[in-house]
């Protein structure tokens, strides 16, 4: 039987006294591709940074169990190591620090919380190579700090490669395909679907059915004033780009 | 939206940058000290307790008269309560009376107390490429590898010690730099100071090993006023390095300094401090005062002198490392780390002032500010219009961590020719909640995180530093901020 990767009941959080999800229910399982749509501010980026656990965030009421834990008494650095990625909309850009040393140090924390031996530069160069070939980024890359002065593409291919390097069971890809011209999207959705298996899910927030072009999704969940109102298959995806939101509130 | 998450951050902050002041530990130790209080008495007092000349005694009540007629200098972007210099003892020193050639003599509590501090001093401990002199309190109380040093030409000695065997350069040297009335603390400082380093670098000499000082204020009543004074001959180089800590007390010490560097013709001085006196606690009760002037004359042609200096330490810092480029084609340098935290204020920055032909100099300053901090970078660069083909470059960086702490910068440039080059960046970044989160979703813990961003920061700066201390600098920052970076 394939038991929930990722389940979660009757959300509610708020921030600074603001109730932004108002009883959210999801079950994620392995295998799965679950995106989720819906208008601006019904949600979608506070659900992503609340799953990674963004300390600005008080959770209300409600449950998220990841492989039957709980996340709530989670540090980030914990349900990362436990395989959530969040890949994030805005990259934020971190000066001075190379983003190579940045990409081994986030192997090497992993690879510590596992017990694993850590690896040194040489060999994690070999590590990161085969990877970037994944995301077409060349290693010209490594050696620039952390998203600075990256093209908006290059920091959602960096968030991709990321995700790829440290294996995610879980990956949250919160608006990954905005800003991206047709030929970046191909490759970062590529990446994406090279990246995707049975034992992974990924959950996709995006505004727009073209990225579902690309990546064939399991489920279509909308989400509208902090919850999700209609599930349905890729269809759904077209159905909204044609009609909108609108007719579905009520 | 910004309130909560704000606090958030600011207590993890806390928690990271208040780590212990783990040198605030003090010494019980017999001790000479003399009554508060300064007048022309004290000053007889001091120099008859140092046994010291007629030059002396006139340099020091000359600086005392001038000191009573300036007034404290209000300019710098610093708040604390008026100082009483009526209130602190001029003088404490440990009863060991004359000056130490033998370890042994030492007083074992002396030597526990450097060893504490990761100085050692005794024979087999020392480190092999490093000469120190242990300044605690008023007094310079060992200085090793003085003979080894000797065989070279190089004096390094107490500056009491120079006092009575090189009288003829003290006189020649001694406020040549730092006038005795060049500011209010340096006057203070003229009067009062009670011992420091002094270093000789003879002719076509490169010094063989790293010279050091290493300062310690222990008294909790006493002030401490040292001076250094280090002269490189021609075609001369030398290594320096200071280092200071002092005990944790709720009272504020003060801690007013000289340095002096000349450097001759083709010589070249690299001076480097690591400050770290007690700043205070987390509700800024405490701390050292630290107003220090420090410069440099580069007398000769091609002659250089580099400033290094990583601040962390003082509830106040005032203090700005100098350069006067008289040679032609002499070379200034400054690089410095300024990090504050808590309730600690710092004002620092240099001066470069280009007087000979085709002078040359650089400024990168780092400011880090957490908690509640105030941090400015205060620059000067005055080319005069005798300083042909002069270039300046400064760049100041600014890092702010959390959103209470207070970054400035007051660069003032000065061109009076015309065929001289100035360059000037300056740049402010911020490490912020996003930042932080950014590194946990990764799986990289805080301190890790904090500990990656700083030394990106600071990078330009501890690349200028001896290798020893470069790691020491790196170390000392994240522990510094460690409980401050959320």
């Amino acid at each position: 039987m394939n038991s929930p990767l990722l389940e979660i009941k009757e959300l509610e959080v708020s921030i600074n006294e603001n109730v932004i999800l108002k009883g959210l229910d999801l079950i994620v399982k392995k295998g799965e591709i679950h995106a989720i749509m819906g208008p601006n501010g019904s949600g979608k980026s506070t659900f992503s940074k609340v799953l990674a656990g963004h300390p600005a965030y008080s959770i209300l009421n409600g449950k998220i169990l990841f492989k039957g834990t709980s996340l709530l008494d989670l540090e980030p650095e914990e349900r990362s190591h436990l395989g959530i990625f969040l890949a994030f909309q805005y990259p934020i850009e971190i000066p001075g620090v190379s983003n190579e040393d940045f990409l081994r140090l986030a192997y090497n924390s992993k690879q510590k919380f596992y017990n694993k031996p850590e690896v040194d530069p040489i060999e994690f160069f070999t590590i990161i190579n085969e990877k970037l070939k994944l995301v077409n980024m060349s290693p010209s890359f490594l050696s620039r700090n952390l998203n600075e002065g990256f093209s908006g593409g290059e920091k959602k291919r960096n968030e991709i490669l990321q995700m790829i390097l440290l294996d995610s069971e879980l990956s949250i890809l919160d608006e990954t395909d905005s800003g991206l011209d047709i030929d970046a999207l191909r490759i970062i959705s590529n990446g994406i679907n090279n990246f995707m298996n049975s034992e992974k899910s990924i959950i996709l927030i995006t505004h727009y059915q073209r990225l579902l072009d690309y990546i064939n999704p399991t489920y279509v969940h909308v989400m509208q004033n902090g919850k999700i109102i209609k599930t349905g298959s890729a269809d759904l995806a077209k159905e909204l780009e044609t009609k909108g939101y609108e007719w579905l509130e009520k | 939206m910004v309130n909560q998450s704000n606090k958030v951050l600011n207590t993890n902050i806390t928690k990271l940058v208040n780590q212990d002041y783990q040198y605030g530990f003090s010494t019980t130790i017999e001790k000479d000290i003399i009554e508060k209080g300064l007048s022309e008495k004290t000053i007889h007092l001091i120099s008859q307790k140092k046994k010291e000349t007629e030059f002396l005694l006139n340099f020091r009540l000359k600086a005392f008269k001038k000191w009573k007629q300036m007034a404290q200098p209000e300019w710098a972007y610093l708040k604390f309560p008026e100082i009483n210099f009526q209130n602190i003892s001029y003088y404490s020193a440990p009863k060991t009376q004359k000056k130490l050639k033998d370890l042994n003599e030492v007083d074992p509590e002396l030597l526990k107390t450097f060893e504490k501090l990761g100085i050692s001093l005794t024979e087999q401990k020392r480190l092999a490429n490093v000469a120190i002199d242990a300044v605690f309190d008023s007094v310079s109380v060992v200085t090793t590898f003085q003979e080894e040093l000797i065989k070279y030409g190089v004096i390094f000695s107490s500056i009491s010690e120079a006092i009575k065997e090189y009288p003829d350069m003290i006189e020649k040297y001694l406020g040549s730099v730092v006038p005795i009335g060049d500011n209010y603390f340096s006057a203070l400082n003229s009067a009062v100071f009670t011992d420091g380093s002094f270093c000789y670098i003879p002719k076509d000499t490169v010094c063989p090993l790293d010279l050091s000082t290493y300062f310690r204020i222990n008294d909790q009543q006493s002030g401490q006023f040292e001076r250094t004074l280090i002269i490189s001959e021609k075609n001369s180089q030398v290594n320096y390095l200071e280092g200071c800590t002092a005990p944790q007390y709720d009272t504020n010490q003060l801690h007013a300094a000289i340095v002096e560097l000349i450097a001759l013709e083709n010589a070249n001085i690299k001076y480097s401090t690591v400050q770290n006196w007690y700043s205070g606690n987390e509700f800024g009760k405490g701390g050292v005062y630290n107003f220090v002037t420090k410069r440099g004359l580069c007398s000769g042609d091609n002659s250089k002198i580099s400033w290094t200096q990583v601040e962390t330490g003082s509830a106040i810092t005032w203090k700005y490392p100098s350069c006067l480029l008289v040679g032609d084609k002499s070379q200034g340098e400054f690089y410095s780390v300024a990090l504050t935290n808590n309730y600690q204020q710092a004002d620092t920055g240099t001066k470069m002032i280009h007087i000979g032909k085709d002078t040359k100099s650089r400024i990168i300053s780092k400011g880090i500010s957490a908690g509640h901090s105030k941090n400015s970078y205060r620059g000067l660069v005055n080319v005069t219009n005798k300083a042909l083909g002069s270039r300046n470059y400064s760049q100041c960086d600014s890092l702010l961590i959390g959103d209470l702490s207070n970054a400035n910068t007051f660069p003032f440039i000065s061109v009076q020719n015309s065929t001289t080059k100035i360059e000037h960046e300056a740049s402010t970044s911020k490490i912020g909640e996003e930042q932080i989160f950014y590194f946990l979703q990764r799986g990289i813990c805080l301190e890790k995180a904090v500990e990656l961003m700083i030394s990106g920061f600071c990078r330009e700066i501890f690349t200028e530093l001896p290798l020893e201390f470069a790691a020491e600098a790196d170390k000392l920052l994240t522990l510094k901020l460690e409980g401050s970076v959320g």
